[in-house]
C-alpha cells in the first residue's frame, strides 16, 4: 500500500521541508568545540575539504579546510552552509510505519520491529512472486563502501536482478561515451591541468553554480592567457565574460561538435601523428563529418555561423587545451553521441594524455564517480566489471562466496524499474539516497509506479517527497554520522570522517542493510563490523578489474590527500593523469595509452538526431531544466537549510523579453508553463541572458513548483537516461496559484513524536493507548 | 601591532560569479553574530547576470568615522576600520548615508552599526577573512602583493578612488585589467555603464528570431 498517508500539505506541515538557522550554540560566540574534524562537503562531486566544529554531539559550524589542495578553503554557499542539516527539527530518529489514523500519517515504531516487518515482506514478496519481484533503488551520494554493499546485498542477499540507482540521473552517458571511447570512464585529467589550458571549452555545464570551485580553476587559466569557449543556452555567470559563447538551441550538440570538427579537418587542424598512432576510427566519422558545413552547423544549432567558426579555430589551433562538460549536453535522449562528438573533438587535436591537455565530465553527485563504479547500477559488477561476462561473474562470485550462476544477470535502468513497478512485475521496494518524486521526468507517472507497490520501504534521514510514500520509512545516516570513501570529479579517491553519532535510533546506513540481511536469515556475507572492512572487501573486488581500488587504503589517502584510481598496487601512488605512457593499465598492458587490448582509443560516429520532442503549433517553446546555486538536486537536505532557501526561495521561469512580450508577460508575473504531461505556474524572470526560443526551470522543488510535471521520459537507448534538457511546452500569463502558502514553521505535533530514541517511541505510544 | 602585517586584500568584481559563498560564510564569523556583512547585488540581473561584492574598502580616512558624532568608529594601528563600539554608538545612521561604498549596516536589533571588519579576530591572528576563504572564483582574495603578482599577472591592484571631486584611498585594492593603464577608478562615471553580458546572446543567436 503505498499511498501517501495523509494529504500533501499535512506530510509538510509535520514532515516539513522545516528551515533551519544558526541559533543557540551556533550562533554564540566564544563556544570552544570540542573537536575539529576535517571531511568533505556532502552535497556535488567537487568534493571540497571542510572541517566541520563539533561540540555536544553537534556540528555547530566550519572553518575553511585551507590544507586540502582541491579547494584549499574555498567553498560555496551550500558547503557553507551545510552543518544545518543536522541537528535538525525534521530529522527521522526512529523507524516510522504509514498510519492513516495518525496527525502527521505517520506512527514512529521500535526500530527492531521496523525491520522485522520489512524483512517479512520482502519474504512474502518473494516467496510469492520470485525473487525479482523485489527491486532496490539506490544513490550515488552514498560512500564507496555503501554502494558497494547495495550491490552486493541486492545479487546476494536478495538475489533479485533489479537494482540501479540515481546516478542513472546524473553520469551515465558521460560514463557510456567514455566506455567506448577510451574504454575506461573517469575525467582524464586533474583539475590542475585546466591552469595552463590555452583554450577552455565549457560545454553544458553551469560551472559557476553547479560545480562552482571549478570557476577558480577556469579564471586562473585566464589569467595564465587561456581563452575561454562556453556552449550553453543560457549566459550563465561563466558564460559572461567568455571569449567565445556559442549558443546552442537544446539539444543540437552534436551537429554543433560535428561542424566544428568539419572546420577541423577542411583547415588541417588535426593531429595526423597522434591519430595514427594512437587511434581508430578516424576516417569513418571524417566521411561522416563532411556534411556538417558551417551553413547546415548553423541552421541546426542556431548558432551565428561566424562564431562556430572562432571557436573551431581557436580550439583547432591551440597547442594545449582541457574540454569539459556536464548535464547539459548529457541530459538527452541522444546524450552518449553529444558526449562522443565532443570527445571526437579531443581526439583529432592530439591533446589529451599530456599536462594541460585534458578533459573530463563534470560529475555531479558527491560520490557520482565512486558511486558508478562498483556495482550497484543494473549490469555492473564491482571494480567496473560487467554482470555479462562470464569472467568477471566468476571472480566477484569468488569474492562473494557464492557460485558465478547465483549472481542474477543484468536488470534494468531506474525508469525502467518505474516501468516494471506500474506493469505489475516489481511489487516491493527498498530505497535509499533517492528521491524520484521530484527527481525522475514526468513525475505524475513516478507517482502512479509508487502507488502500486505492495510493500515500499525507504532508508532516510528526512521524509523526503519519495519516502512519504513508505510504508515502513527506517532512520538512516548524514554524511558526517559515517566515514568511507568517496571519488570526486578528478577520480581521486578521498576519506568521508565522521564527526558525529546518529541521534536516536537512527542508524548507519551499511548496518540498516545489514540488519535487513540478519533478520532475513541471509547474514553470510551481511556481518561487516566498520566501513573499513567492507572498503577492504571492495578493494579485493575490485582488484584487476579498470576501476582497481586494490592499492588505496584509507592512509594513503590521509597521507596524500587522497589517491587517484587505478592504483593497483599498494606502493602505487595512484593515476592522477590517464593515458600516460606507462601508466598503469590493465585492459592495455603497455599495448598504447588508451584502455582496449590494442591500447587505441576510438572514434565513433555521432549521428545527429533531433530531440524526442520538437517544438510544433501546439508547444511552440523549447525547456530546458537545470540548477540554481543554492540548492542540490531534489533538495531534501537544501529545501531544509534557511540562508540556502532564502538566497534562492521559489523556482522561476527565465524568459527571454522578446519571448515573454509575446505572450504579454513581465518580469514577476505568474506564468504558466505547459506540457503534454503536466502544467506549472511560477513567477516569470524576464532576462535576456537565455535564448530567445527557450525556457529554463531549476528543478529542485516538489508538487506543484516540480518543473519535472513538465520533462519527457524519453531516454537515450544506451545511457538511459531521461531528456531533462529538451521538451515543447506552451506558456500563458496567469494569476497566482490558490496553494501558495508556504510552510517553514516547525510543527510542533510532529517533533513531540520522534524527538529521541525508542524511549521516547514506547512512551509515547503509551500516552496514545497504542 | 597585530598579524595583518603584508597581508591585503583584494576585490576582483569581474571573476564574481555571484554565488554569494561570501555572504553566507560572512554571517560564519565569530563576531558578525549570524549576520552578513557583505553586500552582493546583481548590478541589472534583466540584461547580465554580472552581481559585484562590496566589502569595506577599509579607506585610510574613513569618511564613516569622520561623520561619527559619537568617535564610535575606530581604525586599528593596522588600517582596519571596525564596527562601531556598541558604548558609544548611538544608531544615527551618519555613517550609513555618507559611506562613498556603501558599505556600513544599521542592524536594528542590536541598535548598532555593523560593518566589515575584514573578520578582525581572523585577521589579527594570521587567519584569512570568511568571505575571501571560501570565494569560489577568487573574486575577494587575501595574501600578499607578491602573491597576488603572481598569480594574476593580467591585472593590476588599485587602491585609488575618485567619487566626483573626493578622492579615497582604501586599504583594500581593486583589480583591474593591467591593459586597461588606469591608476585610479573613476566611480561616478563606472556607474554610468551598463553592465558586460548581455550582448553576447543576440550576437551569436543564429537568424532573427
Ligand atoms: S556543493 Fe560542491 S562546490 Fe559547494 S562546497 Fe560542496 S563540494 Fe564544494
Amino acid at each position: 500500500m503505498a499511498t501517501l498517508p495523509k494529504e500533501q500539505d499535512v506530510l509538510a506541515k509535520a514532515w516539513g521541508p522545516h528551515l533551519n538557522r544558526m541559533e543557540g550554540p551556533r550562533l554564540d560566540t566564544g563556544v570552544e568545540p570540542d573537536k575539529i574534524v576535517p571531511t568533505h562537503c556532502c552535497f556535488c562531486g567537487q568534493q571540497c575539504g571542510i572541517n566541520l566544529k563539533v561540540k555536544d554531539n553537534l556540528v555547530i559550524g566550519f572553518e575553511p579546510r585551507y590544507d586540502f589542495p582541491f579547494n584549499k578553503g574555498m567553498l560555496c554557499p551550500k558547503g557553507v552552509k551545510r552543518y544545518l542539516q543536522g541537528g535538525h527539527p525534521d530529522r527521522l530518529t526512529t523507524a516510522l510505519q504509514r498510519d492513516p489514523d495518525a496527525a502527521a500519517g505517520f506512527s514512529p515504531m521500535a526500530y527492531d520491529a521496523a525491520i522485522a516487518r520489512v524483512a517479512s515482506e520482502i519474504e512474502r514478496i518473494q516467496s510469492t512472486y520470485g525473487p525479482n519481484a523485489f527491486g532496490v533503488l539506490s544513490g550515488a551520494s552514498l560512500t564507496t563502501e555503501k554502494a558497494y554493499l547495495m550491490g552486493k546485498f541486492a545479487r546476494v542477499c536478495l538475489k533479485t536482478k533489479y537494482i540501479d540507482y540515481n546516478g542513472r540521473l546524473c553520469m551515465v552517458s558521460a560514463g557510456a561515451a567514455n566506455k567506448k571511447a577510451f574504454g575506461i570512464d573517469r575525467a582524464a585529467n586533474p583539475w590542475d591541468d585546466i591552469l595552463k589550458a590555452e583554450v577552455v571549452l565549457i560545454a553544458g555545464s553551469n560551472t559557476a553554480e553547479c560545480s562552482p570551485i571549478t570557476t577558480n580553476y577556469v579564471w586562473q587559466a585566464r589569467e595564465n592567457g587561456g581563452k575561454v569557449i562556453v556552449v550553453d543556452p543560457r549566459i550563465t555567470p561563466i558564460a559572461r565574460t567568455a571569449d567565445i559563447f556559442l549558443p546552442v538551441k537544446p539539444g543540437r550538440d552534436v551537429a554543433l561538435f560535428n561542424g566544428i570538427l568539419q572546420l577541423m579537418i577542411e583547415n588541417d587542424w588535426i593531429d595526423h601523428d597522434f591519430i595514427e598512432k594512437n587511434t581508430t576510427g578516424f576516417e569513418a566519422v571524417a566521411e561522416h563529418v563532411a556534411q556538417w558545413t558551417p551553413r547546415r552547423t548553423a541552421e541546426v544549432t542556431g548558432i551565428a555561423e561566424k562564431s562556430i567558426r572562432a571557436a573551431a579555430e581557436l580550439w583547432g589551433t591551440a597547442k594545449t587545451s582541457f574540454l569539459m562538460h556536464a548535464r547539459g549536453i548529457e541530459h538527452h535522449s541522444h546524450g552518449v553521441e553529444n558526449c562522443l562528438s565532443t570527445i571526437n573533438i579531443v581526439l583529432a587535436s592530439g591533446r589529451i594524455g599530456k599536462p594541460y591537455c585534458g578533459y573530463g565530465t563534470v560529475v555531479g553527485q558527491g560520490n557520482g564517480q565512486g558511486g558508478r563504479e562498483h556495482g550497484q547500477k543494473c549490469d555492473q559488477l564491482p571494480g567496473w566489471r560487467d554482470i555479462s561476462n562470464p569472467a568477471h561473474r566468476e571472480y566477484i562470485a569468488g569474492v562473494w562466496g557464492v557460485k558465478p550462476e547465483e549472481i542474477p544477470e543484468a536488470g534494468v535502468d531506474c525508469y525502467e524499474m518505474m516501468r516494471k513497478i506500474d506493469a505489475g512485475e516489481i511489487k516491493g521496494l527498498l530505497l535509499i539516497c533517492f528521491n524520484p518524486k521530484v527527481s525522475l521526468p514526468d513525475n505524475a507517472f513516478v507517482t502512479r509506479a509508487l502507488e502500486k507497490l505492495e510493500f515500499f520501504t525507504v532508508i532516510d534521514f528526512f521524509l523526503s517527497e519519495t519516502a512519504q510514500y513508505a510504508d515502513i520509512v527506517l532512520p538512516g545516516s548524514l554524511h558526517e554520522e559515517d566515514e568511507g570513501v568517496v571519488a570526486q570529479v578528478e577520480g581521486r579517491v578521498i576519506k568521508i570522517n565522521k564527526a558525529v553519532d546518529p541521534p536516536g535510533d537512527a542508524t548507519q546506513d551499511w548496518r540498516v542493510i545489514q540488519d535487513i540481511a540478519k533478520a532475513l536469515g541471509r547474514s553470510h556475507g551481511f556481518t561487516f563490523e566498520s566501513p573499513r572492512e567492507i572498503f577492504d572487501e571492495l578493494r579485493v573486488a575490485s582488484k584487476g578489474g579498470v576501476a582497481d581500488y586494490y592499492g588505496i587504503t584509507y592512509e594513503k589517502i590521509e597521507a596524500q590527500n587522497g589517491v587517484c584510481w587505478p592504483c593497483p598496487t599498494e606502493d602505487h601512488p595512484g593515476t592522477p593523469r590517464l593515458f600516460e605512457p606507462g601508466s598503469s593499465n590493465p585492459i592495455a598492458n603497455g599495448a598504447g595509452p588508451f584502455y582496449f587490448p590494442d591500447g587505441n582509443a576510438r572514434f565513433v560516429v555521432p549521428a545527429y538526431r533531433p530531440p524526442a520532442e520538437e517544438v510544433d503549433e501546439s508547444y511552440p517553446v523549447i525547456l530546458t531544466t537545470g540548477r540554481v546555486v543554492s540548492q542540490f538536486l531534489s533538495g531534501t537536505q537544501t529545501r531544509r537549510i534557511g540562508p540556502l532557501v532564502d538566497q534562492y526561495p521559489e523556482p522561476r521561469v527565465e524568459i527571454h523579453p522578446r519571448l515573454a512580450q509575446k505572450y504579454g508577460i513581465a518580469d514577476g508575473d505568474w506564468t504558466t508553463v505547459e506540457s503534454r504531461r503536466g502544467t506549472i505556474t511560477l513567477r516569470a524572470q524576464v532576462v535576456t541572458s537565455i535564448r530567445p526560443d527557450t525556457v529554463f526551470i531549476p528543478y529542485h522543488w516538489p508538487g506543484r513548483k516540480s518543473a519535472n510535471q513538465l520533462t519527457i521520459a524519453a531516454q537515450d537507448p544506451v545511457s538511459k537516461i531521461p531528456e531533462y534538457k529538451v521538451c515543447a511546452v506552451r506558456l500563458r500569463k496567469s494569476e497566482k496559484p490558490a496553494d501558495d502558502a508556504e510552510t517553514t514553521a516547525p510543527d510542533a505535533a510532529r517533533s513531540d513524536i520522534t524527538r529521541g530514541g525508542t524511549d521516547d517511541v514506547a512512551r509515547t505510544a503509551v500516552q496514545q493507548g497504542r | 601591532m597585530a598579524r595583518i602585517g603584508n597581508m591585503e586584500f583584494f576585490l576582483d568584481p569581474n571573476r564574481c560569479i555571484g554565488c554569494q559563498s561570501c555572504v553566507a560564510a560572512c554571517s560564519e564569523c565569530d563576531t558578525h553574530r549570524g549576520h552578513s556583512m557583505i553586500h552582493l547585488q546583481y548590478v541589472e540581473r534583466t540584461i547580465s547576470v554580472q552581481t559585484v561584492p562590496v566589502v569595506c574598502m577599509h579607506c585610510d580616512s574613513p569618511t564613516c568615522a569622520e561623520v561619527c558624532p559619537a568617535d564610535a568608529i575606530k581604525r586599528t594601528d593596522d588600517g582596519v576600520v571596525q564596527t562601531a563600539r556598541k558604548p558609544r554608538c548611538i544608531a544615527c545612521n551618519n555613517c550609513v548615508l555618507a559611506c562613498p561604498f556603501g558599505v556600513p549596516k544599521m542592524q536594528t536589533e542590536f541598535s548598532l552599526m555593523m560593518k566589515c571588519d575584514m573578520c578582525y579576530d581572523r585577521s589579527s591572528v594570521g587567519l584569512k577573512p570568511m568571505c575571501t576563504s571560501v570565494c569560489p572564483s577568487g573574486a575577494l582574495y587575501y595574501g600578499t602583493r607578491e602573491e597576488i603578482e603572481h598569480l594574476r599577472p593580467r591585472s593590476e591592484p588599485i587602491n585609488t578612488f575618485q567619487f566626483g571631486e573626493q578622492t579615497i584611498t582604501t586599504k583594500v585594492n581593486m583589480m583591474v585589467p593591467r591593459d586597461a593603464g588606469v591608476q585610479h577608478v573613476d566611480v561616478l562615471s563606472a556607474m554610468e555603464e551598463s553592465p558586460v553580458g548581455n550582448a553576447a546572446m543576440l550576437d551569436s543567436v543564429f537568424d532573427d528570431m
